[in-house]
């Protein structure tokens, strides 16, 4: 199966870590996606730049609305996300809970809806 | 079919129903498919029994008819919706297939756990994970399940169905865990059968304060693990807790369902045969190699009141220790909060007076109706009278269950 676990966490907690600790968590990163490369569950997984930059867009009635800023004005932003492939839940959660962002933040663990016919 | 063959048919359909649904869920991998299997074949058992006789191995019967029930039912859908579900149901159709040797007792053991660890799965909100393992492991009815909640029937209907979607869409897998997590999922586990038993012990709310029926099943599902997971030192301390629990339970309220103190409880009504078995299990928690678990002390302090003759005799510096051992595992208001009571028992009220004020000062419990009882209880041991009735009259306006508010209400007017 297909998960999306999407990244959240607090853009000023995260700017509060500093030069060293954000330079830490990079790597500590890089290592966490290396790692699901080489186990073979990686699909992709990118990081995004803040929730300041972000544009909501709606249409009703045929009309498009575009919006400044996110979906919803949460405490903690989606920061970045992992396509990975794993076996169950239980795996997806296990691989979760090893993202770096997990211990500052919160990671949401999406199935993938299968596309079918 | 004559009265006592129908007899032997229930009884075999009560034994074994959680093991069949079990293993058929493992075989089929689907919860609802493997239901409407398991009613398929007790229809069939129905039917061809009494003309053809018990099978000598009921459970092998009842599980291999439901997966040819299953088949046939599979092969119906996809000759209607083929090109949809081929992958998944040929998948499905081919475990199905595969043969296993059904009278392994381990095997059924092993699908039992697995029904367990899926039905408490963390990821399924805790309101989901007591009501399925009421309707798939115990096998309640749904209705009985809403009746525990106290919701419609068709409220319960739609919160199981959405859990076993869950289940399905998440991929949460039918299979113990790890044992690198084994344990942390353990308490969840124990968490869920202790909510059942609380459940029944006192009701949430309404009138009735006990409901016997979930108390048993807890006490049940306790056995079960028990079974499933030998020297576990939380199951036994778990299941220690409740039997010493359940064995006070007809002597907890009056004929008029009124509330009975510990104290003015008539010990002749007690379970001796649950209590003898509550305190044998205390004691090989306790001294099992592993982690001392929360329940095991909980029991611990059950038992050194079940042991005491009276209530004079009653152990209370040890109680207040284990109370000490219990906080240190276990911060919890509530633990608190019975610190406080057994430390009024051996230091006085005025100590027990202190606690209780910083507990309350700490804001997190300011609408527990039991923490105002205990406080109007200490005031008036002190001679405070007015404000003794100001905290149970704050009791009462808290407390949700009608028993528990006779008392109260009781209390008061004895001052």
């Amino acid at each position: 199966m297909n998960y999306l676990l999407l990244i959240y966490s607090n853009e000023a907690e995260f700017k509060a870590l500093g030069e060293t600790g954000l330079k830490k968590m990079s790597d500590e990163y890089t290592e966490f996606t290396k790692s699901i490369v080489q186990g073979g569950q990686f699909k992709a997984g990118d990081r995004l730049k803040p929730a300041s930059t972000a544009s909501t867009v709606r249409v009703r009635n045929g009309k498009t609305a575009i919006t400044d800023g996110p979906f919803a004005e949460t405490r903690e932003q989606l920061g970045g996300y992992y396509l990975i492939e794993a076996k169950n839940l239980d795996e997806a959660t296990a691989i979760a809970a090893r993202i770096p962002g997990a211990r500052i933040g919160s990671i949401e663990v999406r199935p993938i809806w299968p596309l079918t016919g | 079919m004559s009265a006592s063959a129908a007899g032997n048919v229930e009884e075999v359909f009560r034994r074994e129903a959680g093991r069949v649904l079990a293993t058929l869920i493992r075989l089929l991998g689907d919860f609802d498919l493997a239901e409407e299997a398991q009613q398929d074949a007790f229809a069939a058992a129905i039917e061809q029994w009494p003309a053809q006789g018990m099978p000598d191995n009921p459970r092998a019967w009842l599980i291999s008819a439901g997966r040819n029930k299953a088949i046939d039912r599979i092969r119906r859908e996809v000759f209607f919706r083929e090109k949809i579900f081929d992958r998944e149901l040929a998948a499905a159709q081919c475990d199905v297939l595969a043969e296993i040797d059904e009278s392994d007792e381990a095997i059924f053991g092993d699908d039992r756990l697995r029904l367990i660890f899926t039905c408490c799965h963390p990821a399924l909100n805790a309101e989901a994970q007591i009501a399925l393992t009421l309707r798939e492991v115990c096998g309640l009815s749904t209705q009985a399940v809403a009746r525990a909640f106290l919701v419609s029937e068709e409220t319960m209907a739609q919160r199981l169905v959405r859990a076993k979607r869950k289940i399905r869409d998440a991929g949460i897998p039918y299979e113990t865990p790890d044992p690198a997590v084994l344990d942390q999922r353990i308490d969840g586990v124990l968490a869920v059968v202790y909510g059942v038993f609380t459940e029944g012990y006192a009701a949430t709310a309404g009138a009735q304060l006990i409901d016997v029926e979930l108390c048993a099943e807890a006490i049940r599902l306790g056995r079960l693990l028990d079974t499933l997971l030998p020297g576990n030192t939380g199951v036994m301390g778990l299941l220690a807790l409740m039997l010493l629990h359940d064995a006070r339970r007809s002597s907890r309220v009056s004929d008029a369902g009124d509330v009975v103190l510990l104290d003015d409880q008539d010990r002749s009504q007690w379970d001796q045969a649950e209590i003898s078995e509550g305190l044998t299990l205390v004691d090989k928690s306790l001294t099992a190699r592993g982690q001392v678990s929360p329940y095991a002390v909980q029991a611990a302090i059950a038992a050194l009141h079940v042991r005491a003759g009276d209530k004079q005799a009653t152990d209370w510096p040890q109680i207040v220790g284990l109370y000490e051992v219990l906080l240190r595992l276990q911060p919890t208001p509530v633990i608190e909060l019975n610190h406080a009571v057994a430390v009024s028992m051996v230091d006085g009220a005025a100590r027990a007076l202190d606690l209780v004020d910083s507990l309350a000062a700490r804001g997190r419990v300011t609408q527990y109706h039991l923490l105002h009882a205990a406080r109007g209880r200490f005031l008036q041991q002190l001679g405070r009278i007015e404000e003794a009735r100001e905290a149970y009259g704050t009791a009462l306006k808290t407390a949700a269950l009608e028993p528990e508010r006779r008392f109260l209400a009781a209390r008061m007017a004895a001052i």
